[in-house]
């Protein structure tokens, strides 16, 4: 299912500094990549995206669902995927980090093992199922904090720089279970090449959206502006 | 904790509620005894459960390794201070208490600790005590453990190269903020990450969405191009 999110007139403010400034956007499209400096603002537009942050003015909406009122709810639209997947594995063992997305719904013992299994198939993670999470990879952690999201089928998934921490060939692999994902998909990266395939790229400058296009024109307003 | 590949007893398969009584039992059995056969012999039969349990003599020293030199200190020091006896006695003690805890962890799977430590805590709930969040607590605890643990190695490392020497306040100190910061991100992805649960243990309907589908189009398709590999 495509998910629709719309941002209006968001202000996000940190005490005094201002990350970001007004920003109205429509996010509709099944592949959106957002790029931007360090400090730009595009890591507290994806905390918005499914209510981790509450903006200090303005509203965002995700399916009609305000996320400072009904964050529950969005979140289960809305997965999230953290740029260090260390953080974001909370289970020592890595089928009982997957099956912490289930927490809370009346699964029967059986259903929930057949859950985990699909999810852990779908990245090939199923030969370490029952192995320490430490004991894996960085892309293979990147990998089980994205099993872990998925379990909870989201319709769309925010990932926050998942490439940052990794080698070009982990990178590699976590960019092409990316592309290849059916949910509708929003990246917040610095891997200009990762966006080349999108249906959008939003250009982030100083808490301001600076270009918004397809990915060509998009990404030679954000080399231009880097410059 | 278990892992695939290890051996599968039927110590293995007792249940995580028994072995934690069990534990708690002779943990407070062997601070009552004081006898130095008893606690040798105690001591003994814990090596022998690792060995029925298919656990390596390698993997059972490594459970005390982290240990030994306080162990040491503590015979030097009870047997210069009071008699090498009392020293070979709490060295055991102590060293019992810790494979046989180790034991039940490298034996139970974690799901299964934890439930036991909520099932326990329930009737506390009166008392306003949340069993769901200790079990999360616990399962925490046991996950950063070594995450934590690694990232001391780093913060030593770069100290060594910036040729700062071993110094506990200037390793302390940038630990304790990583870890802080950390916290928050780990908050932070627990929320995300549990859109079902309120963490008071209450489940709830499954939604249209949980249907068991069959395996999709996209199904088994990444990492089967790049054999993923453990970290060696």
């Amino acid at each position: 299912m495509m998910t629709t999110i719309e941002i209006r007139a968001v202000h996000q403010r940190f005490e005094t500094f201002e990350a970001l400034k007004g920003i109205d956007l429509t996010l509709n499209e099944k592949r959106i990549g957002i790029v931007g400096s360090n400090g730009s603002g595009k890591s507290t537009f994806a905390r918005l995206l499914n209510g981790l942050l509450i903006p200090t003015s303005g509203q965002v909406l995700v399916d009609g669902l305000d996320t400072a009122k009904s964050g529950k709810a969005v979140r289960r639209k809305v997965g999230f995927v953290f740029q260090n997947p260390d953080n974001q594995i909370v289970f020592p063992i890595v089928e009982e980090d997957v099956a912490f997305g289930l927490k809370g719904l009346k699964l029967p013992a059986a259903q929930r093992g057949a859950l985990v299994e699909e999810v852990l198939d779908r990245y090939g993670l199923g030969p370490f199922r029952s192995h320490p999470s430490h004991t894996l990879s960085g892309g293979q952690k990147q990998l089980l904090a994205l099993a872990g999201v998925l379990i909870t089928r989201p319709d769309c998934v925010v990932f926050d720089e998942p490439t940052t921490l990794l080698d070009l060939r982990n990178a590699r692999r976590v960019a092409k279970v990316i592309a290849e994902m059916e949910e509708t998909v929003i990246v917040v990266t610095h891997d200009l090449p990762l966006l080349q395939s999108f249906d959008r790229v939003i250009v982030f400058d100083q808490g301001r959206v600076i270009a918004d296009d397809e990915p060509n024109s998009a990404l030679a307003r954000y080399v231009e502006r880097m410059q | 904790m278990r892992s695939r590949g290890e051996i599968s007893s039927f110590l293995h398969e007792l249940p995580a509620a028994a072995k934690l009584l069990v534990l708690a039992g002779a943990g407070t059995g062997l601070v009552l005894v004081g006898s130095l056969p008893v606690l040798a012999g105690a001591f003994l039969a814990t090596l022998l459960l690792y060995w029925l349990a298919g656990i390596s003599r390698r993997q059972a020293f490594q459970q005390l390794r982290p240990l030994l030199w306080l162990l040491v200190l503590l015979f030097i020091v009870q047997g210069v201070w009071q008699s090498w006896e009392l020293g070979a006695l709490v060295v055991l003690r102590i060293s019992t208490l810790i494979l046989l805890a180790a034991f039940v962890t490298l034996t139970t799977r974690t799901d299964a600790l934890i439930a036991a430590v909520e099932s326990a805590l329930t009737p506390f709930r009166r008392f306003g005590v949340n069993p769901a969040k200790v079990g999360l607590a616990f399962s925490l605890a046991l996950r950063f453990i070594p995450v934590i643990a690694q990232q001391a190695n780093d913060i030593r490392d770069a100290q060594r190269a910036r040729g700062l020497g071993a110094n506990p306040v200037a390793l302390a100190l940038p630990l304790i903020v990583r870890t802080l910061r950390m916290a928050s991100d780990v908050a932070d992805a627990i929320d995300a990450r549990s859109p079902y649960s309120d963490h008071s243990g209450d489940e709830g309907e499954l939604p249209p969405r949980f249907v068991l589908q069959p395996n999709t189009s996209n199904a088994r398709m990444s990492c089967n191009d790049a054999e993923p590999q453990l970290k060696t």
